[in-house]
């Protein structure tokens, strides 16, 4: 992280009297008791004390805080529920935490219009359950769903199990209201679709709390599908179970969600949960079929049909919701489950084209022999979206550093087949000093210049995302060799 | 007359770039030049021709996905596509002959830089929705990339989503990939008769808020479109569905089959219904769907003469307008209300294209946010200076 500025530490209480005179009563927490729960977030082995918590309620509060920081100069890291796994609400030492936990409140559900306004605290599954009861749902379904809010995972680009067929968060915002360094308050799209100029609603899905405070949500609802059947299938190979993600989607078939699980990760969660796995699978598929109930019966005996091509040793599917909720039990348990077998374990999220499953699966297990650490996968094979858990004991300091270079490995990995460094949790703290791996120095330099439209002094949660800050004066600087360059030897007409 | 320039590979386009930079020269950008009626008219110093820039770098149908040179015909990708019974999902409209030009033209980078959707943007998303990545040389003669090639990706600011819709104001691309799904197997429409504005975009959005999986959902003078895609019988069934949902409406009903409904949905997309008389102009409006038919009601109090039809289940209206001055943008835009939306200038005389905004003004701060967004690309202002307004 920058080293912290002593200027700033030494005109704390200042600062603490400014947000005091913003927001009042409890709303600033600046005893080290009341800042203790907001030191880290879900990446829990980086931890650091903020310089002051403040918990605005209204607009007008945020907007005055963001503008007393761009006057004097004041770091500001927005927070939400403080689940993000890179990193992306870890407190800055010489920056005020801004926790959005009190906007927690649905202003406006609009069936006909299919969807709802709510505050960014929100929670994901909270926007559920306030229409559910309508049959509607709102469709991305991150695993973290209870807890997180919809402001993270705005800020998150947060994805789920059923992202596959229903699309990332990018894909079911309709609007947001926000406010800029400057205090000022913009709004983006609305109930609407498409934007009228550059698209700033997505640019802002998924730009980590870096470039506004999110403060309204318009988010598209989804009526619920009439039904949901799941398929567990499992393979004598890893490849065989590859193969099968492939020739279903070849196939024509997007189903609901496709998940796959390697042998190490079956067993934790067979023990767990007891869902009925087979334990003599080397790769377990959990294929979702929803929709209307014809389509899904006519679609799962497809599914059924190719996974026995591939060599399926274990074809069965839910005959009910019981069945199907139990499928899944593992499934959503796996982490836990292999939380039972390490004391610790880093869970990893690269994205690679579905063709290359096999080849990287297999040469994480040739990494595994090399960094002396076990490595277990769980993850959602249908879009190529790894979750490898690197198993190791925190207390052993070589074993914490081990599993730091293994992931660093398999992230390089997920790039160089093509692939990417995070498909959901967001780059954070965690993958901040990998970007190279993935962009030029130019192709950063452009996306900081687009940081520095929204907030040219680096403001903004500061320390995440970039490996290295430049100064905005800097890079907005344009070299032109006025007339000394010759014509290229391109045609011309 | 401008100069073209019609680079044969990336770096050439990249030295394109730089020596405009240098030699301050602004680029009107273009790939095959469909949509340059689409927005405010420019006077550029060149013209930079990317159609030297073509071709499928990579099509992995398993993979969901296809990556292409700048300059590549739109027919050339659908062709390709079809042939794996995939397509873009998107849906891209072919507003040739609304612009008053031939069918069948364009890029398929022409119609990302516009954001275009056909009538599956309800369910299936925008050109936005569908560009996973690209690589293209920004306003300082840099080459760079954003994005990539798999369907999960959150690694640095989503660029693509901004490059959408830029109508190529921030950066030129010489690749794109984008995201392709299956094409489906059968195509069917429940037609609804003699129902009027309010009632069909009611209909349109119970049928929307249905488990039924609508695809499209469009109102032209009586008739209510409702679209299902997919697998044999589960059409079947959700059109027995829809029907029994929407008897309450107490409209007659009939059908299309599969192949009448490509023909009717291809004209929805295209807009044909307003294709035919040129000297009308013509507006796109995205508002919320129950709003479609009180906003129309507005425009027509004013301008009795209007023809308008509606697409996503209401979002969008399309209208004609007879030909004036100032395209009455005051009463178009001002029958938008306090509802949120927004009104574009699709077709009209080059004169009224210089002096009418073309896309919707934006509130100050939104618009300067926009204006530096704009210059953190392409400083000198050299892409296709002018056409955003
Ligand atoms: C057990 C577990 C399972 C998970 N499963 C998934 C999963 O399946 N899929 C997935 O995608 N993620 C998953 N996550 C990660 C995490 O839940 C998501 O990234 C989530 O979106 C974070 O939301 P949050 O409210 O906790 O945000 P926080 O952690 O508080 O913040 C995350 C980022 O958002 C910014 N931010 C928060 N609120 C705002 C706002 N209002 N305005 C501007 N910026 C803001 C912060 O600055 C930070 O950069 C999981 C996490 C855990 C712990």
């Amino acid at each position: 992280m920058p080293p912290l500025d002593p200027a700033i530490l030494a005109r704390r209480s200042e600062i603490v009297a400014a947000l005091r005179a913003i927001v009042p009563g409890e709303g600033v927490i600046d005893d080290l008791d009341g800042m203790r729960p907001y030191e880290c977030d879900a990446l829990s082995a980086y931890r650091q004390m903020p310089l002051v918590v403040v918990l605005p309620e209204t607009v007008p509060q945020v907007s005055a805080i963001l503008r007393y920081c761009q006057d004097n100069k004041v770091k500001v890291v927005p927070r939400g529920a403080g689940t993000s796994l890179s990193g992306g609400s870890m407190p800055v030492g010489d920056a005020i935490l801004l926790g959005l936990g009190k906007f927690n409140r649905v202003l406006e559900i609009d069936y006909a219009n299919r969807c709802a306004r709510v505050q960014p605290g929100v929670t994901n599954l909270g926007i559920s359950k306030a229409v559910e009861h309508e049959g509607f749902y709102y469709a991305p379904d991150p695993s973290s769903q209870i807890a997180c809010s919809i402001g993270g995972n705005v800020a998150e680009n947060s994805g789920g199990v059923h992202c596959l067929k229903y699309g990332l968060t990018t894909n079911n915002l309709l609007g947001i209201e926000m406010v800029l360094m400057t205090g000022e308050v913009v709004r983006l799209g609305g109930k609407h679709l498409d934007s009228e100029g550059y698209d700033l609603l997505g640019l802002m899905t998924g730009s980590e709390g870096l470039l506004g405070v999110v403060t309204e949500v318009t988010v598209r609802l989804l009526r619920k599908p009439s039904t949901a059947r799941a398929v567990l299938l499992g393979f004598p190979t890893e490849a065989g179970a590859a193969d099968c993600v492939a020739a279903v989607i070849a196939s024509g078939i997007i189903p609901g969600g496709m998940e796959m699980m390697d042998k190490d990760a079956v067993k934790c969660a067979e023990a767990y949960v007891g869902a009925g796995y087979p334990m003599d699978a080397e790769g377990l598929l959990i294929v979702e079929l929803d929709g209307p109930s014809i389509e899904v019966d006519y679609l799962v005996e497809r599914v059924a049909e190719i996974a026995r091509e591939r060599g399926a040793t274990t074809v069965r599917v839910s005959q009910d919701e019981q069945e199907r909720v139990l499928f899944w039990a593992g499934r959503k348990a796996a982490f836990p489950a292999v939380g039972q077998i390490t004391p610790d374990y880093m869970c990893l999220d690269g994205s690679v084209p579905r063709g290359r499953l096999v080849e990287v699966l297999a040469e994480m297990r040739e990494m595994s022999k090399k960094h002396r650490l076990r490595v277990v996968n769980v993850f959602h094979a249908g879009d190529g979206n790894l979750h490898p858990l690197i198993l190791f004991d925190a207390n052993d300091p070589g074993e914490l550093h081990r599993a730091e270079e293994f992931g660093a490995d398999i992230l390089r990995l997920c790039v160089r087949v093509g692939g990417v460094l995070t498909g959901e949790h967001g780059v954070g703290i965690e993958k901040r000093d990998l970007m190279g791996e993935q962009f030029t120095e130019i192709d950063l330099d452009q996306q900081m210049r687009v940081k520095c439209a929204f907030d040219p002094d680096h403001l903004l949660n500061p320390g995440k995302v970039f490996p290295k800050l430049r100064r905005c004066a800097e890079l907005g600087r344009v070299v032109v060799h006025q007339n000394k360059l010759p014509f290229p030897d391109i045609p011309r007409f | 007359m401008a100069g073209t320039i019609k680079p044969r590979s990336p770096e050439e386009l990249r030295q394109a770039v730089e020596w405009a930079l240098n030699d301050s020269q602004t680029l009107d950008v273009r790939g095959q030049g469909s949509k340059l009626a689409l927005g405010k008219p420019m006077t550029c110093d060149q013209v930079l021709d990317l159609s030297g820039i073509s071709g499928i770098v990579d099509y992995a149908p398993e993979e969901l996905v296809v990556t292409l040179r700048a300059g590549t015909p739109m027919r050339e990708v659908e062709a390709l596509l079809a042939q794996r019974n995939q397509m873009l999902a998107f849906e891209p409209p072919d507003l040739g002959p609304l612009l008053g030009r031939e069918a069948g033209q364009g890029t398929l980078v022409g119609a990302v830089m516009g954001n275009l959707a056909g009538p599956r943007r309800l369910s299936a998303g925008a050109a936005r929705d569908h560009l996973l990545g690209f690589s293209g040389v920004n306003g300082r003669g840099e080459a760079f990339k954003s994005g990539g090639k798999v369907m999960k990706n959150v690694t640095g600011y989503d660029l693509s989503k901004l490059l959408a819709g830029s109508w190529g104001t921030l950066a030129v691309l010489d690749e794109v990939s984008v995201k392709v799904l299956p094409a489906p197997d059968q195509t069917r429409t429940l037609v609804l008769h003699g129902l009027s504005d309010e009632a069909a975009v009611k209909a349109m959005c119970a049928a929307m808020g249905s488990p039924h999986d609508v695809s499209g959902a469009a109102h032209i003078k009586d008739r209510t479109a409702l679209r299902l895609e997919g697998v044999a019988p589960s059409v079947e069934a959700r059109l027995k569905g829809l029907r029994d949902l929407l008897s309450t409406t107490g409209a007659t009903m009939g059908e299309l089959g599969t192949l009448e409904s490509r023909t009717f949905w291809r004209d929805v997309r295209d807009v044909a219904p307003l294709s035919g008389a040129q000297d009308a102009v013509v507006w796109k409006i995205s508002c919320p769907p129950t709003e479609g038919p009180a906003i129309v009601a507005r425009i027509k109090a004013q301008r009795p003469s209007i023809e308008a039809f509606y697409d996503w289940s209401g979002g969008l209206v399309w209208l004609a307008l007879p030909s004036s001055a100032d395209a009455d943008q005051a009463i178009v835009r001002g029958a938008l209300g306090l509802t949120g939306g927004h009104a574009t200038l699709i077709r009209a005389a080059e004169s009224v294209r210089a002096s009418v905004p073309v896309f919707q003004p934006q509130p100050a701060a939104l618009a300067s946010l926009a204006e530096r967004v704009k210059e953190s690309f392409d400083p000198k202002r050299l892409f296709n200076r002018g056409r955003m307004g």
